[in-house]
């Protein structure tokens, strides 16, 4: 995994509640056995029209959003599945960060082992950036940080070790596997 | 050692700890069962190979295919009907990968393949106490046994093959208290959609959610499994019932559970997994079961829940409106009286015995409506042969609807198993989410008893009219 310290991007904005991973990626596209190519079938059904060509209205299908690598989405963003394929598809379209007032569990756990800050701003300044679609911003991850384009800051909460492994490039299983004698010794303790 | 009362959680939580929780990292926490199916463990099992690494416990995993699976039966050459070449080479990746990794993979020529969740605990494997994690959202169903049971992503999948470990923090915990009785045609997955529709499909994010009190106690465990099966419905990381002789009987001789001696000492630990008098929960929400109507949802998310007699509620926001008008309902109306077009009964929700008997209760003697198409997934190869001893599959044919091979089938629709755009669904699986069953199919979330009450009216209907005859 790369280290992701600093993102700067104008916003998408998605400003719906409750986007399931079902709509970020519908599940007839978790037939693939790779991690990758899954940024085609994003948003399929909200971006594609029955006739397969992209929809105009919607919001990524505009052309101030293209090359966009912040979305911002309502509340409750990613609820649903497990599917790991959700942040793959997001980080494979070019998507890097997401910010909404709550965030499902699974779905940020598993954006943040993969390069994709998902994080919950409060809901003032998510509000503030729901309402001001296309905005440049300026992630920085060691300050915990976004700039807006006025100068001003938003802060914004970030798990410590998920805050580690982003700005280091470090994965976690590495982690793990050097906690092997501890697990062992674990192991054999239960089984006394 | 604190002797502050500790909930069920902290009770499993602390048992696997390899190592606690820092400011800096999360906890090691040790995985006692790992349940592997085939859409989520492809790519954990190459970043094994290309790291080099082995399956650190295979005698921990259970393996099997379920989703991309077909529930149609193979043909004379023993082909079987896969939607196309993907979900068939995802199949044969699972048996590839299990083969080379040394995972034992209860494949097609198994008796006991099913949905997963439906499989560990006909097979014994979840048991009280344990932590056990599946690249699947559903797996909170294992709660029922008492057991910290939650759903990972593929990463995590690959963690759990390579250090039967997952680093994680604590979650909160959600105490939701049932008290009373249900009453009649009031089944678990009423229960639970009320559940869900009272706290919000984000009621329980950042929890773990202890179901208690006399209506819990009183349900047998596929009722318990149905419950704790939708915790992740109202956002929840897991859902937790502490077992109790209801789940000591239903384990007891069961393929992987102790035997002998060891099952006695087993009962005994198992026991001491429950929350202590006066434990603190971070929240706490009580509920009167006898309150509890028949549920069903109406929008698309499964938070969006009513009761079977009431009308359509206003939308409180554009949201809920979307969802009106993806639904084809009005505010005022009842959904009650609905026309529908299909009518699945299956997944780990409502896939068990006691859910196809409930169903073929109400179809026995009598025909699905023209121009409904019923679909009957039995859970597991298990629950299909018990099935067909009780002779449940000429009920279901006799009413005129199919009787499939086991699988997740068209709760996700991987393998193919979905409805046509604008299509209406009653579904006893979990997720009314728009396009679930297929591009703009419209789901409507029910219990068994009100799927296949639907079936037979052709509209969206109440089961008790059925019911009364047939008791």
């Amino acid at each position: 995994m790369n280290p992701l310290t600093h993102i700067q991007s104008r916003t998408a904005v998605l400003p719906f509640e409750n986007i399931d991973t079902d709509r970020i990626i519908p599940a007839r596209f978790l037939t693939t056995t790779e991690r990758t190519g899954l940024g085609k079938s994003l948003f399929n059904d909200w971006r594609y029209r029955a006739d397969g060509s992209e929809d105009p209205e919607f919001a990524l299908n505009k052309p101030e959003a293209r090359g966009c690598e912040i979305l911002v989405a309502g509340r409750n963003f990613g609820c649903g599945s497990s599917r790991e394929h959700a942040p793959w598809a997001l980080t494979d379209y070019g998507i890097h960060a997401v910010f909404s007032s709550e965030i499902a569990d699974i779905f940020r756990g598993n954006a943040l082992k993969n390069g994709l800050l998902a994080v919950v701003l409060d809901e003032a300044d998510h509000r503030y950036l729901l309402d001001h679609p296309g905005i440049e911003l300026k992630i920085d991850i060691a300050a915990q940080t976004i700039e807006l384009p006025d100068g001003r800051k938003i802060e914004f909460p970030l798990e410590p070790f998920a805050k580690h492994c982003l700005l280091m490039g470090v994965d976690q299983l590495g982690f793990l596997l050097q906690h092997e004698a501890q697990i062992a010794a674990f192991e054999q303790a239960r089984a006394a | 050692m604190s002797t502050a009362p500790q909930t069920l959680l902290d009770k499993i939580w602390n048992a696997h700890q390899v190592a606690a929780e820092t400011a800096a990292t999360p906890a090691i926490l040790y995985i006692d069962l790992h349940l592997v199916h085939e859409v989520t463990s492809p790519q954990a099992f190459a970043e094994l190979r290309i790291r080099g690494l082995k399956v650190r416990r295979p005698d921990r995993i259970v393996a099997t295919m379920d989703h991309s699976t077909p529930t149609l039966p193979p043909d004379a050459n023993g082909k079987r009907p896969y939607l196309d070449k993907a979900t068939e080479a995802q199949v044969a990746k699972l048996e590839a990968n299990t083969k080379e990794f040394g995972v034992e993979l209860y494949g097609w020529n198994s008796s006991n393949r099913g949905i997963v969740h439906v499989m560990g605990p006909e097979l014994g494997a979840t048991q009280p106490g344990m932590t056990i994690v599946c690249g699947d959202s559903h797996t909170s169903t294992h709660g029922a046994f008492g057991a910290l049971a939650f759903g990972i992503g593929t990463t995590e999948v690959g963690h759990v093959l390579a250090t039967q470990c997952l680093l994680q923090r604590k979650p909160k915990s959600l105490s939701i208290t049932v008290n009373g009785k249900l009453t009649k045609s009031v089944t678990a997955k009423d229960l639970i959609l009320h559940i869900i529709g009272r706290i919000g499909m984000n009621g329980g994010t950042g929890h773990v959610i202890e179901y208690r009190g006399s209506a819990i106690e009183a349900l047998t465990m596929e009722e318990r499994m149905t419950v704790c099966n939708m915790s992740i419905e109202a956002g929840a990381k897991a859902g937790l019932i502490a077992a109790d002789a209801t789940t000591f009987e239903f384990l007891r001789g069961r393929e992987r559970v102790p035997k002998g001696l060891d099952w006695d000492n087993a009962v005994k630990l198992w026991s001491g997994f429950k929350s202590d008098p006066g434990a603190v929960f971070d929240r706490e929400v009580v509920i009167d079961a006898a309150t509890i109507k028949p549920s069903v949802t109406y929008g698309t998310n499964p938070g969006m829940v009513i009761a079977l007699d009431a009308a359509v509620p206003a939308a409180k926001d554009a949201l809920e409106q979307r969802a009106l008008d993806y639904m084809q309902l009005e505010a005022g109306h009842q959904l009650a009286g609905t026309k529908v077009d299909i009518v699945f009964v299956g997944s780990c929700t409502n896939g068990r015995l006691s859910d196809l008997r409930a169903t073929a209760s109400v179809l026995r003697g009598r025909k699905v409506a023209d121009g409904v198409r019923m679909l009957v997934v039995p859970g597991s190869e298990q629950v299909k042969r018990e099935a067909e001893k009780e002779g449940l599959h000429e009920i279901f044919r006799a009413a005129g609807a199919e009787w499939r091979e086991p699988g997740c089938s068209m709760c996700l629709g991987m393998n193919g198993d979905i409805g046509k755009p604008g299509q209406l669904v009653v579904s006893t699986s979990n997720r009314n989410f728009e396009g679930r069953q297929g591009p703009g199919v419209r789901t409507v979330l029910a219990s068994p008893l009100v799927a296949a009450a639907s079936a037979l009216a052709g509209v969206v209907a109440d089961p008790s009219q059925y019911i009364s005859e047939a008791a």
